[in-house]
């Protein structure tokens, strides 16, 4: 069975690389608020709009509220959005909540959007015994079983032949649902993201992949990344339908998605998105890009800013205004540094979950483990005040499994 | 009861555990509508259509990122990577992922329902790349099951429980034993713990360990052993993570002696693991240090595979050398 089409036959060594190809980015929304002459108004309601807005709005105060606190020493480590909100918010308010999202770990804004609570937000930050994670991984590893979104895990690339393999299951249940996946371009370079591609498209399943094309892995910049026209063009060496789109445009992110999720649940097709969009913000809050960038180069972009642009838009329906956004912030603020203090003073999470969840049941070695442990605590308390204090109090409540 | 090779009984299981609940899926590289390059899957596809049976592209590292995801939306996988040899490109998304999965959610998510198969082993003239037994690599990561049929019987039961198991299971197949392992296997629905060694032989004056296709080699050295008066207890390991430290020590504390046998090198081997851990749970009643007898710290061999294998002549010699120490 021939696998190829049958595009004619040459008789000299004809070389091709892609170049033919032109990849449009989809725009509606220019900086100013106002749509693009050819654009069509997209239909929006002003709620959904809002909760956008707001969902975006959010993710910066707290990303500036909790840098702020790592700089302070009360947070180990934290990673901004700044600057992507659109890309992440816009794709997340296009899908039925029931579709799963696999993010890459700069994607707080679709949790947001989705409802997560501060008081989550905050437990996981400080590793606490409310964190559903149970203290066991580093700031912004979130997840969420009851928004569909799947717990953050640091090696790049792994979610996304997760999502086709989560996909593939959608798929068979026939639910009508879809996953959606997140990564950067860096992450685009991954082996793993070339298997998902390739088996999403030959199994056919409903998943969505969404590059965000932020400029920079860490350092590195996209031209150091990759030779091509950004991650656009390998969707063709899938057969995958595949949108560029601008990421800072909210509204064009917006229809790009609903689009693409059409196509996965309706035709059980695989769709990729190449939001266009920059990293405002450092790589994480041990990262400084003064180094690696100029600030012309950020203060260019800045200009760009997701939020501004949208609430330009709002403003121009008639739908916000300078009252609405200063309340909105300081109230925000406000909730962010109230659920921060009470977050901090929460107690780590029990002893116990050093070797829960290893196994569905804890092993007899694991048990065991975990009583010469406690002797040693014991005999040390000092040097251990995370669990000391707690032993006798949760061997008296039966040893509970926090979170 | 049905006579089976090991191959059949793994078809069998397959075609049970699929048949008693539609979620398992099972997947792999030729596993469709050729059954597999072992004919593990054979007729399965036919039987449960295309989606529940499938090839997938070549490329292992996808194979089971793809499963991890599956298994995370509630199917039930069951991924076969061809050969053990060629489960490396995959190892980040078995180790990082797979093993962490529930441990890192705090249990809001879990790959539970993960089986992965894959023949391992020499024996077959395979060379570097179609004889190795990784068994250790992944004996080091918390959150798996590790489990090693030794004959068809064995091979069903256990299949069966890895499929249900709520844990995340690498099902290693001694492929030697293939078609070379001929035995009674149920016809019914049955699983085997996992987790638990079995003794398969009581003896008094020693305790030979193993697992997989060297439980055959133990038999033979026993064999031997025992026309010179040396009465072996026999233990097959079946799960090597985690694995059964009780069984392994009250035979011990019986015997005084230890002789653990493995065909990956013997370096990091598993059996140091458990040198260590039962010298240290059986110190005061040990009459000789605990012996290995493991393949060479070398690649697997082609042309002189035979003399670089722990044979029944080399486990005999560790036997005389234990017991005469």
């Amino acid at each position: 069975m021939s696998t190829t089409t049958a595009a004619g036959v040459v008789h000299e060594p004809t070389f091709l690389n892609g170049d033919e190809f032109h990849i449009p980015r989809f725009e509606l929304l220019r900086q100013d608020g106002t749509l693009h002459p050819q654009a069509a108004a997209p239909e929006f309601e002003r709620e959904t709009a809002l909760r956008i807005y707001r969902a975006m709005l959010f993710t910066r105060v707290l990303d500036e509220r909790m840098m702020a606190a790592q700089r302070q020493g009360r947070l180990s480590f934290y990673m901004q959005s700044t600057g992507e909100e659109g890309t992440v918010v816009g794709s997340t308010a296009a899908l039925d909540p029931g579709d799963m999202i696999m993010a890459q770990y700069r994607e707080q804004g679709a949790l947001a959007y989705r409802g997560f609570g501060l008081d989550e937000f905050m437990d996981q930050l400080f590793g606490n015994e409310h964190d559903h994670g149970k203290g066991r991984q580093m700031p912004i590893h979130y997840g969420s079983k009851t928004l569909n979104y799947l717990t953050i895990s640091s090696p790049l690339a792994t979610q996304i032949p997760q999502a086709t393999g989560y996909a593939y299951g959608q798929k068979l249940a026939g639910e009508g649902l879809c996953t959606l996946t997140v990564f950067g371009e860096g992450a685009a370079s991954e082996g793993d993201f070339h298997a998902a591609l390739n088996m999403a498209s030959v199994l056919q399943v409903p998943v969505v992949f969404l590059c965000r094309n932020n400029g920079y892995a860490i350092s590195t910049p996209a031209h150091e990344q990759f030779h091509a026209d950004g991650i656009a063009p390998r969707a063709f060496g899938y057969r995958m339908k595949v949108i560029r789109v601008d990421g800072n445009d909210v509204l064009a992110v917006h229809q790009a998605t609903r689009a693409a999720r059409k196509l996965a649940v309706e035709d059980n097709q695989p769709v990729l998105i190449e939001a266009m969009t920059y990293r405002l913000a450092a790589h994480s809050s041990s990262d400084d890009p003064s180094g690696y960038r100029s600030r012309k180069e950020e203060d260019a972009w800045r200009e760009k800013d997701p939020i501004l642009r949208m609430r330009r838009w709002l403003e121009a329906q008639g739908w916000w205004s300078d009252d609405e956004e200063k309340h909105e912030q300081e109230t925000r603020r406000r909730e962010v540094l109230e659920a921060m203090k009470a977050a901090e003073k929460r107690r780590p999470p029990a002893l116990e979950t050093l070797v829960t969840d290893v196994y569905a049941q804890v092993t007899p070695a694991l048990a065991e483990q975990l009583a010469a442990l406690e002797s040693h605590i014991r005999k040390y308390p000092d040097a251990y005040p995370k669990s000391a204090p707690y032993l006798d109090r949760d061997k008296a409540t039966g040893g509970r499994d926090h979170g | 009861m049905a006579e089976m090779n090991l191959l059949q009984a793994i078809n069998n299981a397959l075609d049970t555990a699929m048949a008693a609940n539609d979620k398992v899926v099972c997947f792999g590289e030729d596993v469709g509508v050729f059954g597999g390059v072992f004919r593990a899957t054979s007729h399965l596809q036919e039987k449960y259509g295309r989606d529940r049976c499938f090839n997938t592209p070549l490329v292992e590292q996808g194979i089971i990122g793809f499963a991890n995801g599956l298994a995370a939306q509630g199917a039930v996988p069951v991924a076969e990577i061809q050969f053990a040899d060629y489960i490396f490109p995959a190892f980040d998304q078995i180790v990082n992922e797979t093993a962490k999965f529930r441990y890192r959610s705090g249990n809001l998510f879990d790959v539970g329902g993960l089986t992965i198969r894959t023949p391992y082993g020499g024996g077959i003239a395979g060379g570097h790349y179609h004889s190795q037994s990784p068994e250790a690599y992944f004996a080091h990561t918390p959150g798996l099951r590790v489990v090693v049929p030794r004959n068809p019987h064995q091979a069903k039961g256990l299949l069966l429980a890895a499929i249900r198991t709520p844990d995340p299971v690498l099902f290693l197949e001694p492929k030697r034993l293939y078609r070379a392992a001929v035995g009674e296997v149920p016809d019914e629905d049955y699983e085997l713990p996992l987790g638990e060694a079995e003794i398969t032989r009581e003896g008094t004056d020693i305790t030979l360990l193993a697992w997989g296709a060297q439980m055959e080699v133990l038999d033979r050295a026993a064999e031997i052993a025992e026309k010179e008066g040396i009465s072996c207890e026999i233990i097959d390991l079946r799960s090597i993570l985690p694995w059964d430290v009780e069984t392994v020590t009250e035979s011990v504390l019986k015997t005084g002696r230890l002789v653990i046998s493995h065909e990956a090198p013997l370096t990091g081997g598993f059996a140091a693991e458990i040198a260590a851990t039962i010298q240290s749970c059986c110190f005061l009643y040990l009459e000789s240090p605990i012996a290995r007898v493991t393949g060479l710290d070398t690649p697997f061999p082609l042309t002189l595979e035979k003399e670089y294998l722990p044979d029944h002549l080399k486990v005999f010699e560790a036997i005389k050398a234990t017991i005469d120490y």
